[in-house]
């Protein structure tokens, strides 16, 4: 029986010929992820550990992005404990403020991460990776103390979904519209301790950005991860940002899936996800019916912080002001980024605009800081959750949504569509 | 194993943000997130909790952010076990890797109410509900993960291998 991709990753690195759904292994990873909030509490796992060491500085990452720069005392000890420990073992990937940016864009711009590679990651939004045609995971501290230390992971290999992407996405359409759909169709549980598996013909018209704001999601349809094959695009995005060795693997044509779907990106229109479920989607021109005034924009995080979800904001925002009362916080996800958004006007865009500019940072995301809600308070977000008290208070509201459709609503003070803009 | 209580039930999707909200997450003291284990979704929990009971819930529970903290204050809040349909898989291995012992059975998950008394059996995988005298066929961890969680947790595991 033939093997997904994903299974064929695992298989490799667990030094198997082959592997099925069901089956236990132990894989040898490439990397190791941890940041402030799950660090420490690792750190304290590995202590009660009978190891002196890890078992590889080269392939740890430390990022420092969640409560930082440091929200609180409280907050400052984590990154102090997770600080001390990076420097006590020389690892080599440790990012604290300055240098540090949101993890799941900065490791694939310092290219920590290429094709083949097997990550784990003590943060949920490590399927990102998948967009580099990688097998990535999110689990907790335990496993990235143990991880850590023995720079092995347990895993039940993961029966897939196919989706079958086909033709061109429409004007305004992202990378994060296309996962909302999916997720609006099979449900915040419908990939369940499955790969996500993203092939077909229309996926030569995603960008590198568009397919990790995809994988970065596979969680929020429960997936244990999302993964897109390597072609062009990622080869080059690869030699751009690594010196590493890559692999290139491909499902096999007779790899079984348990569903597959069809899904024609020149139909999806943007989509909006209304509290407090991702999957509780509905399309713009459905959303914009029911008129909901909101009290904040954030445009950021791992799922779209990158810089062609800034520049898209910015070009919304270019000559237009936000509308009075609507709080906009723009969050470039790493340094780079940033920088590059300063180059290229676009920070000044957003200043004249009327819009906050922070400097890297999960944040709001978590609701962490820089841009917390209050009871009643309405956002449109280009995060990635929309749970119940995810932003604030319990009784705030979160819409997610693309990097154009937060601009858009932004401008018009609700729920709006690039469309609707002069 | 077993593991005998007073249930505590909930519904679908119970994310990781509402088990432990982020705010509390800048202390990672089991004991300090305990006080503060279900709050955004129950407000009382913690200080209705009583040691040796059950939370149960039905599906993809534990969805959302992959917080180990959310495991460690249900845990340390005193819970036995937890009861779902389905659990959301970070959390799952969680739960494993600390030694919250979690069981999947739909059946219970949707015959069970609030404030049953409940009694597992981790080896066989049978649920008995005392309060409507039912029983439940659960699903029985494989051997490995029993061992971690009789290891109580995936660390004590590795160092007694």
């Amino acid at each position: 029986m033939g093997m997904t991709m994903t299974q064929k990753i695992l298989a490799k690195h667990a030094g198997l010929d082959s592997v099925t759904a069901g089956q236990l292994i132990e894989a040898n990873l490439d990397l190791v992820l941890g940041n402030d909030v799950t660090s420490p509490v690792a750190i304290k796992e590995l202590e009660k550990m009978k190891v002196n060491s890890v078992f590889d500085k080269d392939k740890i990452a430390i990022v420092l992005d969640h409560f930082t720069p440091n929200k609180d005392i409280k907050s400052a000890e984590l990154c102090k404990c997770s600080k001390t420990f990076a420097y006590k073992n020389n690892i080599t990937n440790f990012f604290e403020t300055g240098e540090v940016g949101i993890e799941h864009a900065l490791l694939p711009e310092k290219g920590l991460v290429v094709a083949g590679d097997a990550v784990i990651g003590a943060d949920s939004h490590t399927c990102t990776y998948g967009a580099l045609g990688a097998f990535s995971t999110g689990v907790g501290s335990t496993d990235m103390a143990a991880g850590m230390a023995t720079g092995k992971a347990w895993f039940k290999i993961p029966s897939a979904i196919k989706f079958n992407l086909i033709g061109k996405p429409a004007k305004w359409v992202s990378g994060k519209d296309v996962i909302l759909h999916i997720i609006g169709l099979i449900g915040v549980d419908g990939a369940l301790y499955k790969s996500m598996e993203f092939v077909g013909e229309g996926v030569k018209y995603l960008s590198m950005d568009d397919r990790f704001a995809i994988c970065n999601m596979a969680i929020e349809a429960g997936g244990k991860n999302g993964i897109f094959p390597v072609d062009e695009k990622t080869i080059e995005y690869i030699k751009e940002h690594s010196d590493k060795e890559y692999e290139v693997f491909e499902a096999d044509e007779d790899a079984e899936y348990d569903e597959v779907y069809d899904i024609d990106l020149s139909a999806l229109k943007p989509t909006v996800a209304y509290p407090h479920l991702p999957e509780n989607t509905k399309t713009i021109d459905e959303a914009t019916k029911d008129d909901i005034k909101i009290d904040q924009v954030v445009i950021g995080s791992c799922t779209n912080g990158r810089i062609s979800d800034i520049r898209i904001a910015a070009k919304i925002l270019e000559g237009r002001h936000v509308a009075k009362g609507v709080r906009t916080i723009v969050i470039p996800a790493t340094q780079a980024i940033y920088l590059q958004a300063v180059e290229e006007g676009l920070v000044s865009t957003f200043i004249k605009a009327g819009a906050a500019v922070s400097t890297p940072t999960c944040g709001p995301c978590l609701g962490g800081h820089m841009g917390i809600l209050a009871k009643g308070e309405k956002a449109v977000a280009t995060t990635n959750r929309n749970f119940v008290g995810r932003m604030g208070d319990v009784e705030s509201e979160i819409y997610l949504a693309s990097p154009a459709v937060a601009a858009a609503s932004a401008v018009l003070g609700k729920l709006a569509s690039p469309d609707e803009l002069d | 194993m077993k593991a005998q209580g007073i249930v505590h039930k909930y519904g679908d999707n119970v994310d990781t943000d509402v088990i432990i909200p982020a705010r509390y997450l800048n202390a990672p003291d089991a004991e300090e997130l305990a006080k503060h284990c279900m709050e955004d979704i129950d407000k009382d929990f913690a200080t209705r909790v009583n040691k040796g009971d059950i939370i149960v819930a039905t599906k993809n529970f534990g969805c959302g952010s992959s917080r180990e903290h959310a495991p460690i204050a249900i845990k340390a809040s005193g819970v036995s076990c937890v009861i779902a349909e389905t659990f959301a898989r970070i959390f799952y291995r969680n739960a494993i890797n600390i030694g919250l012992p979690i069981i999947e059975c739909k059946e219970a998950s949707l015959d069970i109410d609030n404030g049953d008394e409940v009694e597992i059996d981790f080896d066989s995988g049978v649920i008995v509900n005392k309060t409507k005298n039912h029983t439940y066929q659960g699903q029985a961890f494989p051997e490995f993960m029993q061992n971690i969680i009789k290891a109580e947790g995936l660390i004590n595991y590795i160092n007694n291998k």
